[in-house]
């Protein structure tokens, strides 16, 4: 087992770890005397003021209590946290990509090409055909989606007014339909954590404008009856959504626009290892069949007869849901993963994700309900509270599943270790399972001690919100 | 090639693992019924590393080399090579949202940290640690007003001049919540109060005003349009943007409830619209704030340690009751910033945001003795970019600039837009010579 303690910067004299940034040196600084009237002007601004060798020094001790990828294992379940390629930094760096969103079409050529590549190769991954990348993370992919779906069936003259969601999904799906002024029809899983079609049937009818679907599912199992659902809904005029968030167990081997899907989303900082940078900027582009490509946002962009390329607006487009073009420098980084794997490259990512998970599967000391899972599964730490055994992982050098989600498994540990380990590294993370299942219950709940900070009241936080280093002066 | 570059298995180890878990070979995993499998063609190649690099470098390499006198929202300032580096560390840039605080500290501080620099230079209480863009921020902000207000209401004024794309987008965030968004005329490039205290009613719940407009000027009266809001019991809502706020007067002191803006004018260089929300709000709405939330509180060794807090809010607790669908955001952008901004020091943001006042001041001087240009054509006070009147029709004359190489928007038949920072000053004298050949 990996002997691990993170880096923990503190003083004895002192009840922090790192001090802030403005107890370190902060100035405050007059504004009089500029080139403004002074009724317009504040009257001074107190900030921090390091030296940048007190720069980097605060930021690289900050980093060093920070853990990612690059440090260990990182099975989030549902997160799908890869490997970062280190050039697709690079490229996304490169001076005559870093324009202006405002520049002519002829003047920005490049950029056109390149996000013209990517929607094509993204529509032939999905089986889909048409892509925009402007959502900028996965859950406004979802808005975007819902609200073409919207705009569709208000072309045909229907107003439909829910959408139905199964209780498994992720929280983001609910939230993304509310915000689109849809009701939501919550739709409790079958007994073999699947869709339950004859709850489906039950709830599908005229007032149905979608279904949102993650296949495979939160739990790790492919929706079987995928094909029966789509044909529900589609013969009740509704339209099937497809949360790409699992999409990284199924390249290559099955295509949402095959199974039924209407229109979908990508999460490129999941399956196409753009960096997570503790919690973004994603991107979660969303491809449509061609019915729905007329209500993409704009601008769209195109190749002309004459072989260059262009933006233009669909004829009915839904408008915008960012102010430029969404998240650029991350859309580049999928650009480069996906020429850098090719088809060969993203079929065995999904093979090996699938390997892997499987095999941390058979190592590890707690039970596995529900299967054939792919590239997740979702393990119960049956009377041990699942959130302790992640908390004792940590001192076990690894980063824990993610838990208590779903919530269809009790003390859910909902594990993802996706392609990039090794069966050695697996076998570690395994060793960090096992170990946590075998510890008392004192020492799961004293847990962690190796880490930055030792276990964090939460509570606390919550009662007496302090979310500034303004409000911990007031106190 | 045969598999993925990242996936570190050998032949014997996966032969090894395929035994361990009971099958012959990869495929046996999948349960993917033959009706929807596929069994076709992706048509992309695998290409190396290298030739990606090229592939691509060749490809941005068809940009044309123009120097951009472009804002409207999206803006250009000197990155320290500082930032770059520190904000590149593995340990940042491929962490995940610090659901295990315990591990995560350092991210979590450099996020209290973010959002504690926003609360000073808005002088509201509270500021998440972001949303997508300006745009997506001031959806959100509607929503919040909407959600918060007592009586029911179903307008949202915001100024006549407005970027297209943060209006487009509003008009998407709030069109579920069936609220519609109406423009208030402005007057000489400030909010013209008078047909904004005419077009309040009962039925607003939030006025936008930005400091700077779109257009580059200073409003010259942010207060007075926050008093119409309050005396309609609409929510005051503020545009601005990080180095705007270190300058101009807080945010706060005229009344603001929210602020919103592109806080990425820090951090991050043009990228073709890559964004960072800005969102602050005060205290009041603390529990109906949209987004993440970073607070102090203490770990088992009595040290104040950080933690993502009041997530009953957040949709992957609340469902269709959260209030907002965001998740991922842009937490490495927000650390960008607060790195920008603590190499700035408050004499360098103080000192920047009074260049960008001068700079576009000296610029519209320069541009105003040209024959066949007005500059600027508003009589305010300008930051980083004003307005410009051109007896040419103005998308030609921006055409022609074009061709001698310069950037600027065309804005109307007849008018122009320039921006200027400390990223394009030194290119100042050869864009009044290239308008002085095509003006």
């Amino acid at each position: 087992m990996t002997d691990y303690d993170q880096a923990r910067w503190s003083r004895e004299d002192d009840p922090v770890y790192e001090s802030l940034l403005a107890e370190k040196r902060s100035t405050t600084v007059e504004v009089e005397g500029g080139p403004l009237p002074d009724d317009l002007t504040r009257e001074s601004v107190t900030l921090p003021d390091p030296a940048e060798p007190e720069l980097a020094r605060h930021y690289t001790r900050l980093s060093e209590m920070n853990y990612g990828v690059e440090s260990g294992p990182y099975p989030l379940g549902s997160c799908t946290m890869k490997y970062n390629p280190a050039f697709s930094e690079d490229v996304a760096a490169d001076p005559n990509g870093l324009v202006h969103p405002d520049r002519p079409d002829d003047t920005i050529q490049g950029i056109l090409e390149l996000a013209y590549g990517l929607q094509r190769d993204l529509a032939r991954i999905g089986g889909m055909d048409a892509v925009t990348l402007q959502p900028p993370a996965g859950a406004a992919g979802e808005f975007t989606g819902i609200s073409i779906a919207q705009a569709y069936h208000e072309a045909r003259g229907e107003d439909r007014s829910e959408v139905i969601v199964p209780a498994s999904a992720h929280g983001t799906n609910f939230a993304s339909a509310v915000m689109a002024g849809y009701d939501v029809v919550e739709l409790p899983s079958a007994d073999d954590g699947r869709l339950d079609l004859d709850a489906l049937e039950a709830a599908v009818g005229d007032e149905t404008a979608a279904l949102m679907l993650t296949n495979p599912n939160t739990l790790g199992l492919f929706e079987r009856e995928v094909t029966a659902a789509a044909d529900l809904v589609h013969d009740a005029g509704g339209l099937l959504y497809y949360d790409g968030a699992n999409l990284n167990a199924l390249l290559g081997r099955a295509r949402p626009g095959d199974m039924g899907f209407d229109v979908m989303h990508y999460n490129v900082h999941k399956t196409f290892g753009t960096p997570h940078g503790g919690g973004g900027p994603g991107a979660g582009p969303v491809g449509v069949v061609d019915d729905l490509a007329p209500y993409l946002p704009t601008p769209h962009v195109r190749e002309t007869e004459s072989g260059t390329y262009e933006t233009y607006e669909p004829e009915r487009s839904i408008g915008k849901v960012h102010g430029f073009a969404g998240n650029w420098l991350v859309l580049v980084k999928t650009y480069a993963y996906v020429a850098r794997l090719g088809e060969e490259g993203l079929r065995d990512a999904s093979a090996k994700a699938v390997l892997n998970a499987n095999y941390l599967a058979e190592q590890i000391d707690f039970e596995v309900p529900y299967r054939p899972f792919h590239h997740e599964f979702a393990a119960t730490a049956g009377d041990r509270d699942a959130a302790d055994v992640a908390k004792r992982m940590l001192d076990y050098g690894v980063h824990p599943p993610t838990t208590k989600w779903p919530e269809l498994v009790p003390e859910a540990m909902l594990t993802e270790p996706t392609e990039i380990e090794s069966r050695e590294t697996l076998d570690d993370l395994a060793r960090a399972f096992n170990a946590a299942a075998a510890d008392s219950d004192e020492e799961l709940e004293a847990a962690p001690t190796r880490t930055a900070a030792r276990r964090i009241d939460q509570a606390s936080a919550a009662r007496n919100p302090r979310l500034s280093w303004q409000a911990l002066d007031d106190e | 090639m045969t598999g993925s570059p990242y996936a570190p298995h050998t032949e014997a180890e996966t032969r090894a693992m395929l035994d361990a878990v009971g099958v012959d070979d990869e495929e046996a995993l999948f349960d993917i019924p033959d009706a929807v499998a596929f069994d076709g063609d992706l048509d992309i190649p695998a290409r190396d590393e290298r030739a990606v690099r090229e592939e691509m470098a060749a490809t941005l390499e068809r940009n044309d080399d123009v120097v951009e006198f472009l804002g409207r929202g999206h803006h250009d300032h000197y990155v320290p090579a500082a930032v770059e580096d520190l904000a590149g560390r593995s340990e940042f840039l491929t962490s995940y949202t610090q659901y295990q605080p315990e591990v995560t500290q350092g991210f979590l501080q450099a996020l209290f940290e973010y959002q504690s620099m926003l609360v000073e230079l808005t002088g509201l209480s509270v500021a998440n640690c972001s949303m997508y863009d300006a745009a997506t921020a001031l959806g959100e902000a509607a929503l919040l007003a909407d959600r918060v207000r007592d009586a029911d209401g179903d307008r949202v004024l915001v100024p006549e001049h407005l970027q297209s794309g943060r209006r487009a987008t509003l008009e998407r965030y709030v069109a579920g919540a069936d609220l519609a968004v109406e423009a208030y005329p402005m007057d000489d490039g400030c909010a013209d109060l008078d047909a904004l205290e005419s077009a309040v009613g009962e039925d607003v719940v939030m006025i936008y005003a930005e400091n700077p407009t779109v257009r580059g000027v200073i409003e010259e009266r942010p207060a007075a349009v926050g008093d119409l809001a309050h005396d309609a019991d609409a929510l005051f809502c503020l545009g601005s943007d990080p180095v705007a706020l270190a300058l101009l007067r807080e945010p706060a002191a005229v009344g603001a409830d929210v602020v919103v803006g592109e806080a990425d004018a820090l951090g991050l260089p043009v990228s073709y619209g890559t964004g960072l929300g800005l969102f602050a709000c005060r205290e009041a709405y603390l529990r109906q704030i949209p987004g993440r939330l970073v607070g102090a509180s203490t770990d088992a060794a009595d040290r104040r340690a950080f933690t993502l807090t009041l997530q009953t809010r957040e949709q992957h607790i609340r469902k269709e009751r959260a209030t907002s669908n965001i998740c991922t955001n842009q937490a490495w952008v927000a650390l960008r910033t607060a790195m920008h901004v603590a190499a700035l020091g408050p004499d360098g943001l103080v000192e920047l945001a009074e260049r960008c006042v001068r700079e576009a001041a000296g610029l519209a001087e320069r541009l105003d003795a040209v024959s066949g240009i007005e500059a600027p054509v508003h009589d305010r006070h300008h930051f980083r970019e004003f307005v410009l009147g051109s007896d040419r029709p103005a998308p030609a004359l921006a055409d022609d600039l074009l061709a001698e190489g310069f950037a600027v928007h065309a804005i109307d038949e007849h008018r122009l837009q320039a921006c200027v920072t400390e990223t394009n000053a030194d290119r100042v004298e050869d864009l009044v010579a290239a308008v002085e050949v095509v003006a």
